[in-house]
């Protein structure tokens, strides 16, 4: 499967500045009433880009300089709150579709879930990170380029060291992120484990 | 060196090592719900799986489902296609479902004890992030995406990797009218809600220890604001008792060996542990947010602290909260008005939760302030059953209170109970995010339920202590 594999991403930014930006804020509960994820792209952000809106901002998601972006940029625990899928579904699913994010951290279970979609979150530290989103901000049209095999992101001339972790280095270099049938492959281990644990086997 | 109940139940339940490093965990319960539930079994579906373990997995409807009425059609149509999707689901695969037309529908954390499927020594997974709640029990309980519950329905295992177990222990005895809500928001309020990024936490400790399940799984449940993947209490004599005699639990000759197995999993008294912090029970008062995000809390007593209690880098949210909240650093916590007052949710609906205010409403004659609305949301029918045979519903209903039917109602607002404008809401549910409670600018503010009843009937914030003579 060629087109899993994960080795660079490439496209605009996209700045989106805040510690703590949870779940419930990347899409509203309202429209998790649903039993597909098609549609959910456009209400990325939806209630706080309402907010600014009102108070006469802008939100970098309706941003016209930031159109057409590709890579997200986020500060601290970004994704924090509810297990829901919904939200990284909804960032991949909006505009062009976010292929990768660059934080300063993750919440656990959302980077968990954007490896099963095939969106690698990797980590620039606060001071690269502040220097790279000022960047965007100043040339929104400048491409990164997010190099999973070197490690590396690259920004016109500069080049930051980005973190992420081997195992999942792997797993998106070999395309290996969907992982159903990787774990289906043991089967026979699944049901010998189970076949340990006395509250599997009726306590017999 | 002994060894953690994490790392026993871990290692217990490992099928394999994975080329990516993570481990391959086999999962003993898995729990199901109508929202994130759908896609992954279309997504099972496409790829000719089936449900590998039909019958370790287990499904309610709780977030979508109204609370005034639960007569079918829902007029939310799309809450209604959710809920049809599930009933195909569940009968095509062969699942057993708890349906509100028995009288059996609750909340997914709700349920899982009630019924006695959550047990100790357990892997118990849901798409759902309170799933941290079962870890009352001693089981290694956690919240997944869509992705992976199409994985556990395919495999009844998950990729994961290995925590670290942080011992968080409470000691001393809790002062009058101090519940374990308030002990679960101060825990966060110290560690903070990214403390525990990368931990299990093991509370332990006395005041832990001689806590019931019903607030021990307060406790557990709330383990994922503070950042902690899950949380858990090692069983012992007050977990078996609430199991025993529980539908799904173990029975007659099958009950004493369950017993063995559940003590052989405690963390063992040498066990070592990545670090372990503790709280005297003496310090915790009632805890009440101001901000927007479960750790910005402070005592009743106390005041929305000023800018300069806070690390540099936390300073910018919690300008954000100030404003959103309409709070000004220094101002009393007691005296906020509120709007609405909500009683339930997987955090504090549970009998006890509700009994807890039964006890102070009932002979006197308090009465819901005249502007404030206040929801009573059973966690389960189960709950609200018992509540009626106890007459608390006419306690409830003769202070002003509605009393409906079971689900998540107003705790995120996925049903028709919303906070409208920007509401300030007293909330004994676990998230205080902004929109959480259904209005892009709604407030909430979390405690226990009965702050949330003195808040109720005060029409605002105010000590539930003082309010209702509590010594
Ligand atoms: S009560 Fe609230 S936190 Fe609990 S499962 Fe329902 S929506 Fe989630």
């Amino acid at each position: 499967m060629q087109d899993a594999k994960r080795i660079t991403l490439s496209g605009q930014g996209i700045v989106l500045r805040g510690n703590d930006i949870d779940t419930d804020r990347i899409i509203p509960a309202r429209y998790l009433r649903t039993v597909v994820f098609d549609g959910l792209g456009e209400h990325t952000f939806e209630d706080d880009r309402a907010q600014l809106k009102q108070s006469g901002q802008v939100h970098s998601f309706d941003d016209p300089k930031f159109k057409g972006a590709e890579i997200l940029l986020v500060n601290r625990n970004f994704g924090c709150g509810s297990s829901r899928e919904h939200a990284p579904q909804a960032i991949k699913r909006w505009g062009n579709g976010i292929k990768a994010i660059v934080g300063e951290s993750f919440a656990e279970i959302f980077f968990g879930n954007c490896v099963s979609l095939g969106i690698p979150c990797v980590v620039l530290d606060a001071a690269s990170m502040e220097r790279l989103m000022a960047t965007i901000e100043s040339e929104p049209k400048s491409k990164i380029k997010v190099d999973i095999q070197t490690k590396n992101l690259e920004v016109g001339g500069s080049s930051f060291p980005i973190v992420i972790g081997d195992g999942v280095r792997q797993q998106f270099l070999e395309g290996r992120w969907d992982t159903t049938a990787e774990l289906l492959a043991n089967k026979e281990a699944i049901l010998a484990t189970a076949k340990k644990l006395p509250y599997f086997n009726s306590w017999s | 060196m002994g060894r953690t109940l994490y790392d026993k139940v871990f290692e217990a339940h490992t099928v394999a090592r994975l080329p990516s490093g993570q481990y391959q965990l086999l999962m003993g319960l898995h729990l199901i719900h109508e929202v994130t539930s759908p896609q992954a079994f279309s997504m099972l579906e496409e790829l000719g799986l089936s449900v590998l373990f039909p019958e370790r997995t287990f499904a309610t409807v709780d977030h979508i489902i109204p609370t005034a009425s639960q007569l079918r059609p829902f007029r939310d149509t799309l809450a209604e296609q959710m809920l049809v999707a599930l009933e195909g689901n569940v009968s095509r695969h062969k699942i057993r479902y708890f349906a509100p037309e028995r009288g059996e529908q609750g909340i997914v954390h709700v349920i899982g004890p009630e019924n006695g499927l959550t047990q100790p020594g357990m892997t118990i997974c849901c798409g759902d992030s309170h799933t941290a709640t079962h870890g009352a029990f001693g089981a290694i309980a956690f919240g997944i995406g869509t992705s992976q519950v199409r994985d556990v329905l395919a495999t009844q295992t998950l990729s994961m990797g290995r925590l670290k177990v942080r011992r968080i222990e409470i000691n001393g005895q809790l002062r009058a009218g101090i519940t374990a809500k308030d002990v679960t928001l101060y825990v966060i309020n110290r560690l903070g809600v990214n403390g525990g990024v990368g931990y299990a936490y093991e509370y332990a400790g006395d005041t832990i220890e001689r806590m019931s399940m019903d607030e021990r799984m307060t406790i557990c449940n709330m383990a994922i604001e503070g950042g902690a993947r899950c949380g858990y209490i090692n069983p012992d004599q007050t977990t078996y008792d609430y199991l025993k005699g529980r539908t799904y639990a173990p029975a007659n000759d099958k009950w004493d060996r369950a017993v063995e197995y559940w003590n052989s999993v405690r963390s063992d008294p040498d066990a070592a542990y990545a670090d372990t912090v503790k709280f005297r029970a003496e310090d915790i008062e009632p805890m009440v947010t101001w901000g927007i995000t479960p750790g910005q809390s402070a005592p009743v007593t106390g005041q929305v602290p000023a800018i300069a209690d806070f690390q540099v880098d936390e300073q910018e949210s919690v300008k954000e909260a100030y404003q959103y909240m309409a709070v000004k650093p220094g101002a009393p916590i007691a005296g906020q008005k509120i709007n609405v007052a909500f009683i339930g949710s997987c955090t504090n609906g549970r009998l006890s939760d509700f009994e807890s205010v039964v006890s102070v409403l009932k002979d006197k004659s308090y009465k819901v302030a005249p502007h404030v609305q206040a929801l009573v949301v059973p966690g389960s029918m189960k709950v609200k059953d018992e509540m009626l045979s106890r007459g608390w519903d006419k306690v409830f209903t003769a202070a002003g209170f509605e009393f409906r039917e079971a689900g998540c109602s107003m705790c995120l607002a996925m049903n028709p109970d919303k906070l409208t404008g920007n509401q300030v809401s007293a909330s004994s549910s676990n998230r205080n995010f902004k929109g959480r409670q259904g209005s892009p600018t709604g407030r909430t503010l979390l405690m226990s339920p009965i702050m949330v009843a003195a808040a109720a009937i005060a029409g605002e914030v105010t000590d539930a202590r003082q309010l209702f003579g509590i010594v």
